[in-house]
């Protein structure tokens, strides 16, 4: 089947990162996210620890440069708005390269590169080196509702089912001399837009229905996944405490 | 013949959609224990809406359908589906958790199953199919007869004793539908098969109904009805081009 969407950014491996119970790098991961995010933008330094801290953890994941490098262009949005960030803003000018440039527009500029760019590859540090499957495990483990997480594993799991029914419904339009430049044509588009929804709709009741069959009363069962011992948090809990410890520097530098 | 040995009896079951159309009107059969009987007919016939009330997922017409002489109603609804497997066309409606294992332990996880009987329950399951090496892998990576085949460990999972299959060889290669085939004669269970696959119902079920416009038409050893040629003519019932259903399997 197509998109693979289970395993886009996932590798499997069987590094110390991907044995770590998924619950423990979720939490390391968001806070130090967090601990970056809170790092005060003067203080350059900070940002190049943490691209260290970031960058060690990648290889003990053994996650490839290349698949960071990839990950990296999620954050082409941000990076547009950075660049026009200095131009834009106002107050005391410095000249970069022969240009006058806003001072605060630069700092601003270079906060959300940086904090963006940290955040993506602590993400894709995350991403691949533990499965969709795992990441929902790890969510229930943090006593995230059991029906919010069943409503994701069906996205997971549909996904691909309804991209290939688009899929269709577009070959399908395309088979009978649909050319979507014409604007007269929209209404196709609409039409079948409504189509996939009925489709998709009809799909969810009888995927009901199939539940229901098997004994559903409205609880998802329990996928009992393990807890994480003190030991795995011990390791867990040593990215965040690098990162607390910059950013305590930072703001005490900053003072 | 004792009430023990009819697992599946219906009597009189009549059923309108919401919309006012409707479907059955006034079906009777009866199944005993450890019988092989094919559901035939043609589109719109109603198979679809009668297998949907064998485990209680459809109610509320005229009529009754007991399981092992327990009558269905909501008293009765969890032990009905214990009891009686259903198994959907489209393998896509019936896998919706995110792993193969996940998915067949559903079924059990509902009934209060857990720990190691769980995992036993599921590998078991699914090594009756064949599909125990892929226990970890995500439902859509498989191909859609090994899709089908997991669809059947999902409902083997729950132990049932009654198996009922909506056309189970619908869309399989030849290859893929010979081996459900294999699935299906080696487990020792009571089965109704919806299908449109006439040579399938005569390799799987000694004995088949034909419903028709919401009514049984007929019912009998599979071989005398696929040779009666005004029957299946009267019901849109069509044998393969080719098709010698005297001499095929003998
Ligand atoms: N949800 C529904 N609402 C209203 N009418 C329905 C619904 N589902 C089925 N019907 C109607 O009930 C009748 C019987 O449908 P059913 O799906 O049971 O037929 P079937 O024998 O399974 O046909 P097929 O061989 O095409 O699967 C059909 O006329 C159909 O249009
Ligand atoms: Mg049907």
């Amino acid at each position: 089947m197509g998109a693979g969407h289970t395993h886009a950014l996932y590798r499997d491996g069987r590094s110390p990162l991907h044995r770590l119970p998924p619950q423990v790098k979720l939490v390391a991961a968001l806070s130090f996210v967090l601990l970056v995010v809170a790092t005060p933008r003067t203080q350059l330094w900070a940002f190049g620890v943490y691209l260290v801290l970031v960058l060690a953890v990648a290889a003990v994941g053994r996650v490839p440069l290349r698949t960071l490098r990839t990950g990296l262009l999620l954050e082409t949005p941000f990076v547009l708005f950075a660049v026009l960030l200095p131009f834009l803003s106002r107050g005391a000018q410095v000249e970069v390269l022969g240009v006058s440039v806003s001072e605060t527009g630069l700092l601003a500029a270079f906060n959300v590169l940086a904090k963006a760019t940290l955040g993506t590859l602590t993400s894709m540090v995350l991403a691949s080196t533990t499965s969709i499957r795992d990441l929902l495990k790890g969510l229930e483990r943090l006593r995230v509702p059991r029906s919010l997480l069943a409503i994701a594993g069906f996205m997971v799991r549909y996904l691909d089912v309804v991209v290939g029914e688009m899929q269709r419904m577009r070959v399908a339009r395309a088979a009978r001399g649909y050319d979507p430049r014409s604007l007269l044509q929209a209404r196709a588009v609409a039409a079948s837009a409504g189509a996939l929804f009925v489709r998709s709709y009809e799909r969810g009741e009888r995927v009901y229905l199939a539940m229901v069959s098997r004994g559903w009363t409205g609880a998802m069962p329990d996928l009992g996944t393990p807890a994480a011992t003190a030991a795995d948090w011990a390791r867990g809990v040593v990215l965040p405490v690098a990162g607390a410890a910059v950013c305590t520097a930072a703001w005490v530098a900053a003072r | 013949m004792s009430a023990a040995e009819r697992v599946l009896e219906v009597e009189g079951l009549a059923f309108a959609y919401p919309d006012g159309h409707q479907a059955l009107f006034g079906v009777d059969l009866r199944l005993h224990r450890g019988e092989r009987v094919a559901l035939l007919g043609p589109n719109g016939a109603g198979k679809t809406t009668l297998a949907l009330h064998l485990n209680g997922i459809l109610s509320g017409g005229a009529g009754q359908v007991r399981v092992a002489g327990l009558p269905v109603e909501k008293r009765t609804l969890k032990e009905v589906r214990r009891r009686v497997g259903l198994v959907f066309q489209d393998p896509d409606d019936q896998l919706f958790m995110p792993t193969v294992a996940e998915d067949v332990a559903f079924g059990p996880a509902n009934l209060g199953v857990r720990g190691h009987d769980l995992e036993h329950r599921v590998h078991e399951a699914l090594r009756r199919v064949g599909m125990e090496a892929h226990a970890d892998r995500p439902p859509s990576h498989l191909s859609y007869g090994q899709r089908r085949r997991v669809a059947v460990a999902t409902v083997l999972a729950m132990e049932p004793e009654v198996l009922v299959l909506d056309e189970p060889s619908s869309n399989l290669d030849p290859a893929s539908r010979r081996e459900l085939a294999e699935v299906l004669l080696s487990l020792d269970l009571t089965l109704l098969m919806v299908t449109h696959d006439l040579p399938y119902a005569l390799e799987l079920c000694p004995r088949a109904l034909v419903l028709d416009g919401g009514v049984v038409v007929a019912d009998g050893p599979t071989r005398d009805l696929l040779c009666d040629d005004a029957l299946l003519r009267a019901h849109r019932l069509e044998l393969p081009f080719g098709f010698d259903p005297v001499r095929a399997g003998r």
